[in-house]
This record gives structure tokens, sequence and C-alpha cells, in this order.
């Protein structure tokens, strides 16, 4: 057994990326301080996580299909689908059922693409497509079936949905322990006021209290699907569907039924993050309220090249962008002197490696977006919505030669083809 | 040997049309009406010539939006931007229709060209993507989408809305009666009756008719066209005979985003003659449903866009009536496309099944040909 060195520790160098950019917050809070105070706090930390769980788990379901060789579109229908069924399992059985219903309903959803696209061979894209034109559809017959004779539902919402119940952890966040408050550590050390120190405590209480047990759940489904899909014989079998079928076939491995549970629990994945935006996020069904976070989910899935860490960082992102203009409009102006920071700090790194152009390219941004953000008051509010999509774009454009993707993702298999 | 091929292109689009409705009716029985009547309730409503007046109306965009969708997929090229294309479309063509005042025809003309060329603005940045860095053009279209409405948005607030308007509905200003679309109502009035309740039946339909046709003409009777459609059918024996694959994508995409941008103008030239906060949206994704349901063959897409167009005219009356709820008529059209492509997709193997065998037959004289042979052979 070689010690690892430490240089390439994996955790060395994630603590490293997370207290660098836990840094650039700090300073950047700091220069915006009579602006906001939201850029680092533990109310936007909280709402990040909260915010990003939907995305995450969208994401995860797209690396479950396509690391079987699937592409799925319809994540957004399937999610659809986790909305509704969420939404009317908590009000008729309890919250926790509403997840279970939820995840069912959006794994029905990853049926109905399995049978299209592995039973049937129909082309991937066209099959989503087609599931997230269905999805709304049967939506808006069941509200209207079932919420609109209740009290406070109609067609396009449900009655009020219960939660499932929030946690503050004990020791850290002042959590109780069979009764007993313990001690709000991260949250004392908060409110000193410490550079940087307080910040990161201000982070870690704001993902440590008031924390939906969706939540808890959801988080434990990114070490799950590793586990899964690296390190069990099923994920072997899976990620080789997505890689090589016909030599998987050759192995003995059942591509199709391999490809059937992949798309399924795609679909369950998409449907439980549904449920978690009707049960947990707003409390109530209401129709087109997944605003299109399966195909953002799907952007993680790229962004975070088909692994499930990355895609925890897509949506961790995405999330911040979100929470942001959601808890203070200013502070998404000081986002502004956030990004020109973080580009210029990546210009630096360009330049170190000797990449002239690429630097030169990323300064003139970074210098144009500190200059945007001097010269005006706020940004307008429709940016930062769109930013998950900006990034997509933009990483997708400079960033292609280090993706690598299934090398069977999307195409048709037919058992017994060459 | 045609007889069978007539029966063939139309037993899968029967057959998904059939399933869909038996699946409505059971769903309808699931919730105890009656879908006898209810199909009954909007047959005799639908026969009506109002109803049939909104039919037309409502499937000229949708046929538009699946003459854009159709474009693409004729190569392969999924541009599931027409969503975003045709919105950001209709607005600076709105926008631009209000500023200026030209002589009737040439007003709508500068109009249409406003709305193509935005539209085709928007989706080459697609098309420019994929050639240039081989970004997947479902994922680049999809986002384009979102900063499209983004950009909407942002535009509608600040430059284009009408300053004059107090209200809280955002609109731009109005067009001028010399770019209005004129209706077909003295047209159709003719022929039969007078059309009652306000309604008239909007004259870009003719448009719409002229894309399809241009479209069909295109396809089959250009170089061009021709190119397309080889390479989505074979793009290794396509770039091998000498197309260039690039230059393709790109002049598909423009030629998609071009049909987009006209979906918003039959609202915005014949019916509201601005932008506003109520403007139809989905059409683009209806078209992707129409364009599926079509075969994306503008015979096709006409047949599928009417149907779609008859549906949402005609569901209005079981909520008058009571006999059903009228949001059946969601699940029978994504009922629909879901089976449609399942079905085609069937069909087309069992003909090529069918042909491989008729091959092997033909070159294998006059023996019989072992059954499983030729399976093996067909199912590669």
């Amino acid at each position: 057994m070689n010690p690892v060195p430490l240089k390439e520790s994996r955790v060395l160098r994630w603590t490293i990326a997370i207290l660098g950019l836990v840094l650039v917050l700090s300073v950047t809070q700091e220069l915006a301080r009579p602006e906001t105070n939201d850029l680092i706090s533990a109310g936007t930390a909280g709402s990040t996580l909260r915010r990003a769980v939907p995305i995450l788990l969208a994401g995860l379901g797209g690396i479950w299909a396509e690391r079987a060789g699937v592409v799925n579109i319809g994540l957004e229908g399937m999610m659809i689908l986790g909305t509704w069924f969420g939404a009317w399992g908590a009000l008729e059985f309890g919250p926790w059922w509403g997840i279970v219903i939820g995840i069912a309903g959006g794994a029905a959803g990853g049926l109905l693409h399995a049978v299209a696209t592995v039973g049937f061979g129909v082309d991937h894209i066209i099959s989503g497509v087609a599931i997230n034109i269905l999805a709304p559809g049967i939506t808006r017959f069941l509200s209207r079936e079932i919420f609109a004779t209740q009290t406070g539902g109609g067609i396009t919402q449900s009655p009020r949905v219960e939660s499932v119940g929030h946690v503050d952890f004990p020791f850290l966040s002042g959590g109780e322990v069979f009764g007993w408050a313990s001690p709000d550590t991260f949250g004392w050390i908060a409110d000193r006021g410490w550079f940087l120190v307080s910040d990161l405590c201000a982070v870690a209480s704001g993902v440590t209290s008031n924390v939906s047990w969706a939540t808890l759940l959801a988080l434990a489904l990114v070490p799950g699907t590793v586990y899964l899909l690296w390190r069990t014989p099923f994920g072997l079998r899976v990620r080789s569907c997505g890689e090589h079928p016909v030599a998987a076939d050759s192995l003995g491995v059942n591509v199709y039924r391999m490809k059937y549970a992949a798309v399924i629990i795609s679909g369950g994945m998409a449907g439980f993050g549904g449920a978690f935006i009707a049960i947990e996020q707003t409390g109530i069904y209401r129709e087109a309220q997944t605003q299109g976070r399966g195909f953002i989910g799907l952007a993680t899935v790229i962004f975070g090249n088909w692994q499930p860490l990355g895609a925890f960082l897509g949506s961790i992102l995405f999330g911040f962008a979100d929470a942001l203009q959601l808890r203070d409009r200013t502070a998404v102006h000081a986002l502004l002197l956030l990004t020109g920071v973080a580009v210029g700090l990546v210009a630096l790194r360009a330049l170190r490696r000797s990449q002239p152009v690429g630097a030169a390219v990323l300064l003139l941004i970074s210098a144009l977006v500190l200059w945007w953000y001097s010269v005006t008051e706020s940004v307008m509010s429709e940016l930062p919505p769109v930013t998950p999509h900006i990034a997509t774009l933009l990483v997708l454009v400079f960033a292609t030669s280090r993706l690598r993707m299934p090398a069977a993702d999307g195409m048709r298999y037919r058992k017994g083809q060459e | 040997m045609t007889a069978r091929r007539i029966v063939m292109a139309l037993a899968a689009p029967v057959s998904a049309f059939t399933f869909s409705v038996l699946i409505s009716s059971a769903v309808l029985i699931a919730v105890g009406t009656n879908p006898i009547d209810a199909w009954a309730e909007m047959l005799s409503f639908g026969m009506r010539l109002e109803t049939l007046v909104e039919t037309s109306n409502r499937a000229t965009p949708l046929y538009l939006a699946g003459i854009a969708v159709a474009v693409g997929f004729r190569m392969n090229l999924f541009n599931i931007g027409v969503e975003g294309q045709y919105t950001i479309a209709a607005l600076l063509a709105a926008s631009a229709g209000a500023a200026v005042s030209l002589p009737a025809p040439l007003h709508i003309l500068m109009i249409i060209i406003v709305a193509m060329f935005v539209g085709s603005l928007f989706s080459g940045v697609a098309g420019y993507l994929k050639v240039t860095r081989g970004v997947h053009e479902v994922i680049s279209t999809i986002m384009l989408n979102a900063i499209a409405w983004a950009m909407v948005g942002y535009l509608m607030r600040t430059w284009l809305a009408d300053p004059n308007d107090t209200t809280l509905n955002l609109k731009t200003r109005e067009i001028a009666e010399s770019g209005r679309f004129p209706n077909l109502n003295g047209l159709l009035q003719t022929f039969t009756r007078d059309i009652k309740g306000g309604r008239e039946l909007g004259g870009f339909i003719i448009v719409a008719a002229v894309v399809g046709i241009i479209f069909h003409l295109y396809l089959t009777r250009t170089r061009s066209g021709y190119d397309l459609r080889i390479t989505g059918l074979n793009p290794f024996a396509a770039e091998a005979s000498g197309v260039n694959p690039k230059a393709t994508v790109i002049r598909a995409m423009l030629l998609s985003g071009a049909v987009a941008g006209l979906i918003g103008l039959p609202e915005i030239l014949g019916d509201d003659f601005k932008y506003d906060l109520s403007f139809t949206k989905g059409l683009g994704f209806a078209g992707i449903a129409v364009a599926l349901i079509g075969r994306n063959h503008p015979a096709g897409i006409a047949i599928g866009a009417l149907l779609f167009g008859w549906l949402d005219s005609a569901a209005p009356i079981l909520d008058v009536r009571g006999d059903a709820p009228r949001e059946i008529v969601s699940i029978l059209q994504g009922v629909v496309v879901l089976s449609a492509v399942v079905a085609y997709e069937v069909v087309s193997r069992v003909r090529q099944a069918q042909e491989a065998r008729d091959a092997a037959i033909a070159t294998s004289g006059p023996l019989p040909a072992n059954d499983n042979q030729a399976n093996t052979e067909v199912d590669r």
C-alpha cells in the first residue's frame, strides 16, 4: 500500500478548491459590503442548497440514463409527473408517501421512455420530446379531476402540502438531542465577524440548520450513485451498456434489462426532484412549476462530465445564482464583481500555464464585467435566471475537449447488431 | 406493391390515432364519464363552420412550426429552439412593424422579413456552434430558448413596451393598418354562409400553404434540398459524394429558424397587431409534436396541424355541455405523439424486413429464401 502523494490527494485538492472559493466569496463580500450582505451568509447557503436539490436530482437522473446509453430529454416531463404525484401523495397519505409516489410517477415516465427507446428502438430525443408533451397533458387532466374538486385547489394548483420536516444538526447548529438544545457552534463563530473563518462557518451553519430530511436523502444519492454505478457489478453492467452494448451483450449482460433498469431509475430520480419542488420548496403543486429545471439538470450532466460529483457541483452553482436573485436583488449586482474577480483568477492561471491568447481573452472579459459592475447600479432582473444556460453554453464552447460522454450514448441498440 | 406501400404508410398514423382514442376513452371511463357521448359531442360541435374557421386559425401557426421543425428533422437535426426563435422574432417583428409606415404590401413584407431574419439569426447561433465547436444542437437550442425568453422579458420591460400604455399588461405599439394581414371572410362566405360570432378566417393560412409547397419543392426539386435530404438519410454517403456537411448544417438551421420566425405572425399580423404578455406560448413544442405525427412530410404535417387545431377548437364544448373534462384532449394529443413515433418505428422495421426479404428472393433466384436467414439479415 503506497501512501497517496500529498500533491495528488483528492481530498487535499478539494479542500483547497473549496477554501479558495470561500476566500474569493469573502473578499468580494468585503468589497461589496455596503451594497449587500447576502453574498456569503447562512441564509444564502441554505437557500442555495434547497434550490440545488431538484437540479441535482434531475442531473443524477440524467447520469443514470446516459451511463446506460439512453439520452433522456424527457427528464423535464418526468419531473412534472413528480410534482403532481408528489403533491397528490402528500395530500392523501402524508409527505413521505408524497415523495415515494412522486418517485413512482417519475419512474412511470422513465418506464415509458424505456419502452419507446429500448423496447421499440425509437430515437431517444424524439421519445423524450414526446414525453415532455405528454406529461403536462396528464397532470392537467388529473388536476382537473382531483385538485379542482378540493378546497384550495384548482385546475392549475393543488391545496397546500405539508413538508417532511426539518432538522438542525446537533452540536454544529444547535439541534436538539433528546430535548436538550446543543450549542450552535457554527452560528456562534459566524456572528464573530472574523474574516474568512466566520464566512466559512456561516456557510456551514446555513447548510446544517433547518435542513429538510428530503434534502439529506437527495444528497445521500450522490455517493449512492457513485457507489452503485462504479463499485457494484450491477453498475459495471449498466455502464458497459452505455460504452459498448455489443461487447456487453457478448459477455452475457442482458443489455435491454440493464437499460430498462437505468432509465426507470433515471425517471425515479427526476420524479423525486419534482416531488421535492412541490412538497419541500413551495409546499404546493402549481402547473409548470418545474420551470425547465429538468433541462438544467441535463445541463449539469454535461457540465459535470457525466460524473455524479460534477453534477452536484453544477447544481450548487446554478442553485447559488437562483438563491441569490430570490433573496436579494442587489446581491445579484455584486455577483458581477464576483464573476469579474473569478474570471480574472482563471486568466492568471491561464497565464501561468503559458496560454497568452486565452489569458488575454479572459482578462478582457474580466475587465468588461468589472467595468459593467462599476458603471451600473443594478443588473437586469432577467439575467440571473439564465446564468445556468449561458454558463452551460460557455462550457460546451470552451471545454468540449475535456468532456467525455459514454461512447454509445444516444445510439439505438438492437440485440444481435454488429 | 404500391397498394401495400399505401397500406403501410397509413397503418402507422391510423393505428396510433385509434390507440390514442382507445386510451383516452379508457381514461374517461375510469373517471366515470361516457366516452361515446363525449366524442359525439365534439364531432357535432366540431363540424360547425365557426369551429372549422377556428381550426384553420389554430392550425396555421402549428403548421408553420411543424415545417420549421421538419426542416431540421429531415437531416437529423433537432431544432428544439423553435420555441425561443419564434417568440423573439415575433416581438422584434411587431416592434419593427409599429415603428415604420409603408404602403400595405411592403409593410407586411418588411415585417415578414424581419421575423424570418431574427428567427434564423437565433437558430444560426446553434448551427454555428455545432459546426465550429461540435456543440450538440439539442443542448444549445434548449439553452438558447431560455436566453431568448430572458431577452424578450428584458426588451419588453425596457425598450420596446408602449410608453403610453398605463395598464400592467406590457405591450408593444400597435402596427398601423397598412401592416395588417387581410382576413379571408369574404372569400369563405361566398361559398358558405355568414360566419357568426365575429370570427375571422386568418389570411396567413395562404402564407403557410405557400411555405409548405416551397418546402416540398425545395426538398424534391433543388440540389440544396437534395443535399439536405441525403445527409439525413446517410451522412457518410452524402459526404463521400461531395456534400459539404458543415454548410448543410448551417443552411438547415438558418432555414428552420427563418420558418420559425413566421410562427408568431398570424397572431401579430392578423389578430393582435402587437406583441403583449398574452402572446401564445408553446407553439414551438407543439410544432415538434405535429412534425413527428406528420413524419416531417409537408402533407403529413398539415394533417397533424389540422388534427391538433381541430381538437383544440372542438374541446371547449365538453366543458360547456359538461359531458367530460376538456383536458382529456391534452392527454389524447400527448398519447397520439408518443404512439405515432412508436408506430412509425415498428412499421419502418417491418418494411425493412419486407424489403430485405424481397431483395433476398430477387437475388437468390427462384429458391424460397430461408426465413431465418432473411430475419438475421434484417435485424442488423
